[in-house]
């Protein structure tokens, strides 16, 4: 820890010394007003602040104090108190969010409505680096990556600078800067169960009746019952995070047999449940975050989070600015987006579990047992901290599932929304209620 | 001295009523309006078209699904009444007849209002210790010897949301009772002792006509607050059970705003009726006369 505090204050010290520096001189001042952007000028951009609203995760008060430390402006963050808060706030009073980030689950509710701003690819320093997922659709080794769900490749660019309709290939306008993303899957009590669990279908399987619990909605926890039922051969499916409307009635048909024989302990809406079903037992097997395996592990609780042989379940969070935004504003919410990616925050961020989109400049803010452990699927050398100082991991200990590219180029299904959501919401309803 | 043109009383009124009725109209038959209209349009991924859609009156008006919520809502309703009357009119009866001073009845009521001093999610999980499969419930019935492996039932199930309900909505249950008792006269009590009444046939003549009011206000809170409720279903069934405003809230978070305002029309139609009818049996302008 104490190696990175000294990297980051260093790093902060120069940028502001040269920018100092570089004030004193009226020669500095002409430059600037000969070129505007995007360099940004400490006495033009002092009274701007940056409203950012995103994820508990992504708007945690250490990385606002850094953003304010590093950059000029000042950067107000605020978590978002629910998912269905969130999006109403940014469809229908965008202009009180300068940044914003979304789970890949939302990124359909913004097609058409011009609320989000288009990035023009060079205004984001980092794209060369960031990992081929984003940029290409494509694993390290250069495979493509499932596109079953809502992958990222299918809401990474826009077909043109008016931003009314995502690009499957390559373009110059961004959707946004993608931030983290990580391969979920099942959290195993193996002290209660006793033997590997190492194929999706375990979660349907009669054997752990009234003990296991899906993810509450369709997003989440009806991929993982397919990831299940297809595994176990019950329903075929075309693409599972993009069902029709007959694969929709045969997986839901199902689960209604499954939760009438008393199949399913609970369905988790929040992090805090997902890991008091675990803690206590209630639950020996469920589709669970990487931080609250963790979670449940330091409360001195046996949890496995080992990959299935059907691939791990995908998700992303990207960050976007707001489509009003222009001029000074428009200039800091971008290098705000580039700050965000540089490094400190991401080495933070990563510390929990999840992972940046560009190792690269983390690597510089981790440790070199850190990166090895979080990204590099090393055995750690020294106890592992969480972002706050606590220990997360004694020394010896490998990540469940590996290297970045084990968890990350295995993915049977990211986290969805699917076309025919309306109906799928209607099914779930019967569900719920059977 | 006396105005030579007085204002006419009728507008006196209509003036004295305009604020209350302008707010009451533009926020509350307004946006009702805006519901029912909108109950009416089409949707899609956090969109409403202005086009005519039925589809959504179609489902709730037809369909099983409306036929279980419902089912599932009134027979959380009748429970929770009937347990809710029950204990509440006990505790209400001993607090107004047989603890003799105010301090220590007031004391009392206090400490039956202890458990909401905490916050309603802090309280939804508080109850896992309680009747989770290794809670405190569980271990008792088997160090008891009563059960043999511990009932799953307890908890994340219809059972454990009526106990949550029970625990919230006997309060105010017992407050509504008790203050209808205060009213009723100790010597018309007297009168029927001294008559050689017995303590039944009090009750049954006396006190239970006498508090009807209080039973129907007491009754108007349980029941609105079981059909409005979808955080402690929600919490106490694990996700696992659906009612009428659990479905509503439910399609909110899936930004499907038509269907949700057709069922939330159907919602308040229904509760305003059974409130109209429970009305009938209290005059609340009088009870807050006396």
């Amino acid at each position: 820890m104490k190696d990175i505090k000294r990297k980051t204050t260093s790093a902060a010290g120069a940028t502001k010394l040269s920018r100092r520096s570089l004030l004193k001189t009226g020669a500095a001042a002409a430059a600037a007003s000969a070129f505007p952007a995007p360099m940004l000028w400490a006495q033009n951009i002092k009274d701007i602040t940056i409203t950012h609203i995103g994820q508990s995760y992504s708007t945690i008060p250490n990385i606002a104090e850094q953003a304010n430390a590093d950059l000029g402006f000042t950067v107000d963050m605020q978590t978002v108190p629910d998912n269905t808060a969130h999006i109403n706030r940014l469809l229908t009073q965008p202009q009180t969010v300068d940044v914003t980030d979304v789970p890949n689950t939302n990124m359909k509710y913004f097609v058409g409505r011009g609320v989000l701003m288009p990035l023009n690819v060079a205004d984001y320093k980092y794209w060369d680096k960031t990992v081929p997922l984003f940029t290409k659709g494509e694993y390290a080794s250069g495979e493509k990556a499932s596109l079953q769900g809502y992958a990222p490749i299918k809401a990474q660019y826009y077909t043109d600078e008016t931003g009314s309709e995502y690009s499957l290939e390559p373009t110059e306008w961004l959707v946004g800067v993608p931030l983290y993303y990580n391969a979920d899957t099942l959290g195993i009590r193996p002290d209660l169960i006793g033997r590997p669990i190492e194929s999706w279908a375990e979660l349907l399987n009669p054997e752990f009746s009234g003990r296991v619990a899906l993810q509450d909605g369709v997003n989440v926890g009806v991929p993982d019952a397919a990831m299940a039922l297809e595994a176990m051969g019950e329903v075929s499916y075309v693409d599972k995070g993009n069902m029709t409307r007959d694969e929709i009635d045969a997986t839901v048909d199902k689960l209604i047999e499954y939760k009438r024989d008393g199949h399913f302990r609970s369905f988790w809406a929040n992090f805090d449940q997902s890991v008091q079903l675990m803690a206590s037992g209630e639950v020996v097997l469920q589709s669970m975050w990487s931080p609250a395996v963790t979670e449940v592990r330091t409360r001195g609780i046996e949890c496995k989070y080992n990959g299935m042989k059907e691939g791990y379940r995908g998700w992303y969070i990207m960050m976007m600015g707001m489509n009003h935004l222009e001029g000074l504003q428009r200039d800091c919410a971008i290098e705000y987006m580039n700050w965000y990616n540089s490094g400190w925050a991401g080495a933070f961020i990563s510390r929990q579990g999840f992972y940046n989109s560009v190792p690269d400049n983390v690597k510089g803010y981790m440790t070199e047992n850190e990166y090895g452990y979080w990204y590099e699927g090393k055995e750690a050398s020294e106890d592992i901290l969480n972002p706050f100082g606590k220990v997360m991991e004694k020394a010896g200990v490998v990540r469940d599932g590996g290297s970045l590219w084990d968890r990350m180029g295995n993915i049977g299904i990211w986290n969805t929304l699917m076309d025919e959501d309306r109906y799928l919401v209607r099914r779930w309803q019967d569900f719920i209620a059977a | 001295m006396r105005l030579a043109n007085p204002i006419p009383p009728r507008i006196v009124s209509m003036i004295q009523v305009a604020p209350m009725a302008l707010i009451f109209t533009t926020m509350v038959l307004l946006p009702l309006g805006l519901i029912f209209v909108v109950s009416f349009l089409d949707y899609d991924f956090a969109r409403v078209f202005p086009e005519l859609y039925l589809g959504s009156w179609e489902d709730v008006l037809t369909s099983q699904l409306t036929r279980d919520l419902y089912a599932k809502t009134f027979k959380f309703v009748a429970i929770v009444w009937a347990v809710t009357a029950l204990l509440g009119f006990c505790i209400a009866y001993f607090l107004a007849f047989h603890v003799r001073t105010m301090t220590v009845r007031l004391m009392l009521l206090a400490t039956v209002a202890i458990p909401f001093w905490t916050s309603g999610p802090i309280r939804a999980v508080s109850w896992v210790p309680l009747l989770g499969r290794e809670g405190l419930v569980n271990q008792a019935l088997m160090g008891l010897g009563i059960t043999s492996e511990p009932l799953s039932w307890l908890m994340y199930s219809e059972f454990a949301v009526l106990i949550a309900y029970v625990h919230l909505l006997t309060l105010p249950m017992i407050v509504c009772m008790v203050n209808s008792m205060g009213k009723i006269p100790p010597s018309v009590i007297q009168a029927a002792q001294d008559a050689g009444a017995s303590e039944w046939q009090i009750i049954r003549d006396i006190i239970l006509p006498l508090i009807r009011p209080g039973i129907a206000i007491g009754t108007i809170f349980v029941v609105t607050a079981v059909m409005g409720d979808a955080f402690i279903v929600k919490q106490m069934s694990g996700g696992q059970v659906n009612t009428a405003t659990m479905a509503i809230v439910t399609e909110l978070n899936a930004f499907m705003y038509p269907p949700a305002a057709a069922k939330s029309v159907v919602m308040l139609v229904i509760v305003l009726a059974l409130v109209g009818v429970l009305l009938r049996f209290a005059d609340i302008r009088k009870e807050l006369q006396r």
